[in-house]
C-alpha cells in the first residue's frame, strides 16, 4: 500500500516513514501541500495521506480542501497528523474531508489503530 | 490497597529497563491494576510481596511476567474494532428484537479499567441505536482496583488516549476539551455506572447481563479458576446471552457449555443449546 506523507518537517517524515516502512508500506513524501498535489498526480496509486496542518506555501487544511474538490482522489483517505489539538480544530478538519485525525506526538500502534479506523486493517502489517 | 512508592520506583525503572516505556509518577494506578491479578493468580498477599521477592531474588520468570502484565494489553477505545462490530452488526440487533416487550438490555464490563471500553458500548448505542434512550439500559463497569474505576467515573482522558483507536468522529460527538485533556460529555456518562469488584471473590449482584465483555482478564488466572469464573458468567448471564474474551483467550477445555459464534475474524460465545439463533 502507497502512503503519502506530507509535512515541511524532515525529521516528522522521517519518523513517519520509518514507522509506516516497518508496517510494510510504500512512502512517498512531500514538504507541504503544492508539492504534495503535484506528488499525487504522478502517484495516483496513493491509498492515504498523512497530512500536517502548518505549513508553508500550501497547508494541510488547503491542501485537503484541494483534493476534496477532485474526484479522481474520492477514494484516498486523508489523515490529518498535526499539533493542533482544539476542537475546533478537529471540527475542521472533518467538515473540510479529512477522514482521520492523529494529534502528535503519537506511536506506532497509534497509527495501526487510526489506520484500522479507516478500513485498512491488515493491509499493513 | 496504595502502591508504595518505593515499589512503584523499583517497578518503573525496571519496565523502563527492559521495555523502554516509561511510568511516570502519577501512573501508581496502571501498575496497580495490571499487577493485583498477576500478585493474585502467583499467590502473593499483595503486589508489595511480589515486587519484595522480585528484589530479593531478582527471578527472571517473574520479572517477565510483570514487565508483560505492564507492557501488555493497554486498552484504548475501540480496542480490536470486531467485537464492537459484532455487537452493533449482530448482537444487539438480535437482542432488541428479542427484548423489545421489556425493554430492557443489560451489558457488563467486567474488567472496565479505566473506561474506554464501557464508553466505547456507550457511544456504539447511541451512534446507531439511539431509540435505546427510552429502553431502560444498564451498562456496568467493574474492576478490582478502585484508582482505575475513579478515572473510569470522571471520564477524563489524555491527548495521548484519545489518539488510540477513538474515530475523529466520535471524539467531536462525544467528548468535549476540558484544559489539554478530553472529556466525555455527561450524556455518555450517565448510561454508565461503576463498581469496585473482585472476580474471585463473591460477585454479589451483577444482574443478569445480556452481553458480558470480559476481555484480556482469564489469562492472568490459573485453569481452576477460569474454570470457576466462566461457570459463574453462565450463572448469570441470560440464556441468550453472549460473553466476549480477549483474542487470545478461550473457553476451550475450561467449560464445555460455550460455544463459539465467529464473526470475521473474531467472535464471542453463546450458551450451548441456548442460543436461539
Amino acid at each position: 500500500m502507497k502512503v503519502l506523507i506530507v509535512d515541511d518537517s524532515s525529521a516528522t517524515r522521517f519518523m513517519i516513514r520509518k514507522m509506516l516502512k516497518e508496517l510494510g508500506c510504500d512512502v512517498v513524501e512531500a514538504e507541504n501541500g503544492k508539492v504534495a498535489l503535484e506528488t499525487l498526480s504522478s502517484n495516483k496509486d496513493v491509498e492515504v495521506a498523512f497530512v500536517d496542518w502548518n505549513m508553508p506555501v500550501m497547508n494541510g487544511y488547503e491542501l485537503i480542501q484541494e483534493v476534496r474538490k477532485d474526484a479522481e482522489y474520492n477514494n484516498m483517505k486523508l489523515m490529518m497528523v498535526t499539533t493542533e489539538t482544539e476542537m475546533t480544530q478537529v471540527v475542521k478538519a472533518i467538515e473540510a474531508g479529512a477522514n482521520e485525525y492523529l494529534m502528535k506526538p503519537f506511536t506506532k500502534e497509534m497509527v495501526v489503530e487510526k489506520m484500522a479506523l479507516l478500513g485498512i486493517e491488515g493491509a499493513v502489517q | 490497597m496504595a502502591l508504595e512508592e518505593q515499589d512503584f520506583l523499583y517497578v518503573s525503572k525496571m519496565v523502563r529497563e527492559e521495555s523502554a516505556i516509561v511510568l511516570e509518577k502519577g501512573k501508581e494506578y496502571l501498575v496497580e491494576s495490571r499487577l493485583s491479578p498477576l500478585a493474585q493468580q502467583d499467590g502473593y498477599a499483595s503486589i508489595k510481596e511480589m515486587v519484595q521477592k522480585l528484589r530479593e531474588t531478582g527471578e527472571l520468570v517473574l520479572k517477565l511476567k510483570i514487565v508483560d502484565a505492564l507492557t501488555t494489553n493497554e486498552t484504548s477505545f475501540f480496542r480490536d474494532l470486531k467485537p464492537f462490530e459484532m455487537l452493533q452488526k449482530e448482537l444487539l440487533p438480535e437482542l432488541i428484537e428479542k427484548r423489545k416487550d421489556q425493554k430492557r438490555l443489560e451489558i457488563w464490563c467486567a474488567a472496565a479499567s479505566t473506561g474506554q471500553e464501557i464508553y466505547t458500548i456507550c457511544m456504539t448505542i447511541r451512534e446507531n441505536f439511539p431509540w435505546l434512550r427510552d429502553w431502560n439500559v444498564r451498562i456496568l463497569g467493574t474492576d478490582i482496583n478502585q484508582e482505575v474505576l475513579d478515572k473510569a467515573r470522571r471520564g477524563v482522558y489524555s491527548q495521548i488516549e484519545v489518539n488510540r483507536g477513538l474515530p475523529a468522529t466520535m471524539l467531536i460527538k462525544y467528548f468535549e476539551k476540558s484544559g489539554i485533556d478530553w472529556k466525555i460529555k455527561d450524556d455518555l456518562k450517565s448510561m454508565t455506572e461503576f463498581r469496585k469488584m473482585n472476580l474471585i471473590k463473591p460477585w454479589g449482584s451483577v444482574g443478569r447481563p445480556d452481553v458480558i465483555f470480559m476481555r484480556n482478564v482469564l489469562i492472568y488466572f490459573d485453569t481452576d479458576t477460569k474454570k470457576e469464573i466462566l461457570g459463574k458468567v453462565r450463572n448469570i448471564m441470560q440464556p441468550d446471552g453472549f460473553l466476549f474474551l480477549g483474542a487470545a483467550e478461550t473457553t476451550l477445555n475450561l467449560d464445555e457449555n460455550y460455544v463459539r459464534r465467529t464473526y470475521d475474524r473474531g467472535g464471542c460465545y453463546t450458551l450451548k443449546g441456548k442460543d436461539a439463533k
